[in-house]
């Protein structure tokens, strides 16, 4: 579980996040949502501890970040897992290097132990065929799949994605979803997933926080989020015709 | 971090010697036509155009103006690589993971760059091989006397000094691109423009250094 509390960032004298406080469920895929430039990047980053907030605690299974030492945020860091918004997969290397290079660099495993380990879980998110192909040479949909793929090889605690589903067609983006609310439960991670796909939102939004120009607006799950009086969620939640249309017939 | 480094001295070393050999080949060709054309005085030796090419190449074109034909080429890759990384969200996945990754980025470059002084060897030994064939095949001198030029009053302290400069000059072509690239911000277009902006700067930095170097051995 990561509880966060009273985060506060800003950049220039501008402030990005305003006090959020929030607890993200281990086992659970648990949703940050909210519009462009509402501070979800900023808070996943401060999360994954590429930023340093101005003002608050950040707690890792009740281990407040800021009292670690630098060995223990590396050691922490080897339990967590990142999907980049554009997968970040290294371009050199092919799938399944892309997927030992966290084995090769943090642990001392066989060789053959790691590809064991790299195999499984490439055939986990069903990519064994592309295992030999160089990230330029399979499909976004893919992309993010080995990117997955290497963010939970090493079985980590928690896995932070940041709009992993941005770019894809809304089926393969339901796929990548259900891969990662599967991997979520399979290994018992903390997840967290910034997103503004409302698809997203309804099919794994199991814990939801909304954000709005920095502060905590709205926090609930896939179930309330369509009963909700906050004018801003609903706006948001709201925003196109098909789900006005799904609004009416709902109501 | 063995196979890193191997890759880089591929990426960085072997794969500018096709350049460094073309090009010293034809420029101490030149630098043996135009001293020959440019000395007329029966008083001066026919020696002097190798002795004039082999100064230039040592002293002069192979260390110095190399690094800053390989700042185009390598520094250029250097900072686009590490630049297109930062981009990409690369560098933020290395650490993310808990790698550190300057260590592994940057490390292995400057290792990899250390062993340039091989590369300015090349240089050196094409160079003065390209005067001696200018001179020959363009009739400006015979053969005996250009290679009498080249040893006449050869200072070995020289190529050590090449050698010195070299190693600095590599150290530059490593760190400067990197830092470009490490800590460039923006998108595709910024790669290019830390590119620029890096090729600039490691020029004037080998051109500073050259010159105090220059001033500390033979002031």
């Amino acid at each position: 579980m990561i509880q966060i509390k009273d985060i506060h960032k800003e950049f220039d004298n501008t402030p990005i996040l305003k006090g959020i406080t929030t607890e993200f469920k281990r086992g659970k895929t648990n949703l940050v949502i909210g519009q462009s430039g509402s501070g979800k990047t900023i808070l996943l980053k401060i999360l994954l501890g590429l930023f340093n907030p101005n003002k608050g605690e950040i707690y890792f299974d009740g281990i407040l970040f800021s009292s670690m030492t630098e060995e223990e945020r590396r050691i922490l860091r080897r339990e967590i897992g990142m999907v980049f918004q554009g997968s970040a997969l290294f371009d050199s290397m092919s799938v399944v290097e892309n997927v030992l290079f966290p084995m090769r660099m943090l642990t001392k495993l066989s060789e053959a132990e790691m590809i064991d380990q790299a195999e499984t879980v490439i055939e986990r998110v069903n990519l064994i065929d592309a295992k030999h192909k160089l990230p330029n040479e399979i499909s976004g949909g893919m992309q993010k799949r080995v990117a997955i793929a290497r963010a939970v090889v090493m079985r980590p605690k928690y896995l932070f994605c940041d709009e992993p589903n941005s770019g894809l067609d809304p089926k393969t983006a339901i796929v990548i979803d259900n891969l990662i609310q599967e991997l979520t439960k399979e290994y018992n991670i903390t997840t967290v997933i910034n997103s503004h796909d409302m698809n997203s939102v309804m099919e794994i939004g199991e814990t939801i926080l909304f954000l709005k120009d920095g502060n905590k607006e709205w926090e609930g799950s896939n179930q309330n989020i369509f009963k909700t009086n906050n004018e801003a969620v609903t706006d948001f939640v709201y925003s196109s015709n098909l789900f006005k249309k799904i609004r009416k017939l709902y109501l | 971090m063995y196979g890193r480094v191997l890759k880089e001295i591929e990426d960085l070393i072997l794969g500018s010697l096709g350049i460094v050999c073309f090009l010293s080949f034809f420029v101490g060709g030149v630098v043996s036509i135009q001293t020959a054309l440019n000395i007329d005085s029966t008083f001066i030796p026919e020696n002097l155009v190798g002795f004039a090419t082999r100064q230039s190449i040592i002293l002069e074109f192979s260390p110095t103006f190399m690094a800053i034909i390989l700042a185009g080429k390598v520094g250029s890759y250097i900072t686009s690589s590490i630049g297109t990384m930062r981009v990409t969200e690369q560098i933020d996945a290395l650490e993310v993971m808990g790698i550190n990754s300057v260590n592994f980025l940057v490390f292995p470059k400057l290792l990899a760059m250390t062993l340039l002084p091989i590369v300015i060897i090349f240089s050196m030994f094409l160079g003065i091989f390209g005067g001696w064939a200018a001179t020959i095949y363009g009739g400006f001198s015979s053969s005996a006397a250009f290679i009498e030029g080249i040893q006449l009053e050869f200072n070995s302290f020289h190529v050590v000094y090449a050698f010195i400069k070299t190693f600095l000059f590599a150290i530059i072509l490593a760190t400067i691109p990197s830092y470009h690239g490490y800590y460039m911000k923006g998108g595709a277009l910024d790669v290019g423009r830390a590119s620029t902006v890096s090729f600039v700067w490691c020029s004037v930095v080998i051109i500073v250094v050259n010159y105090f170097t220059t001033q500390l051995f033979f002031s």
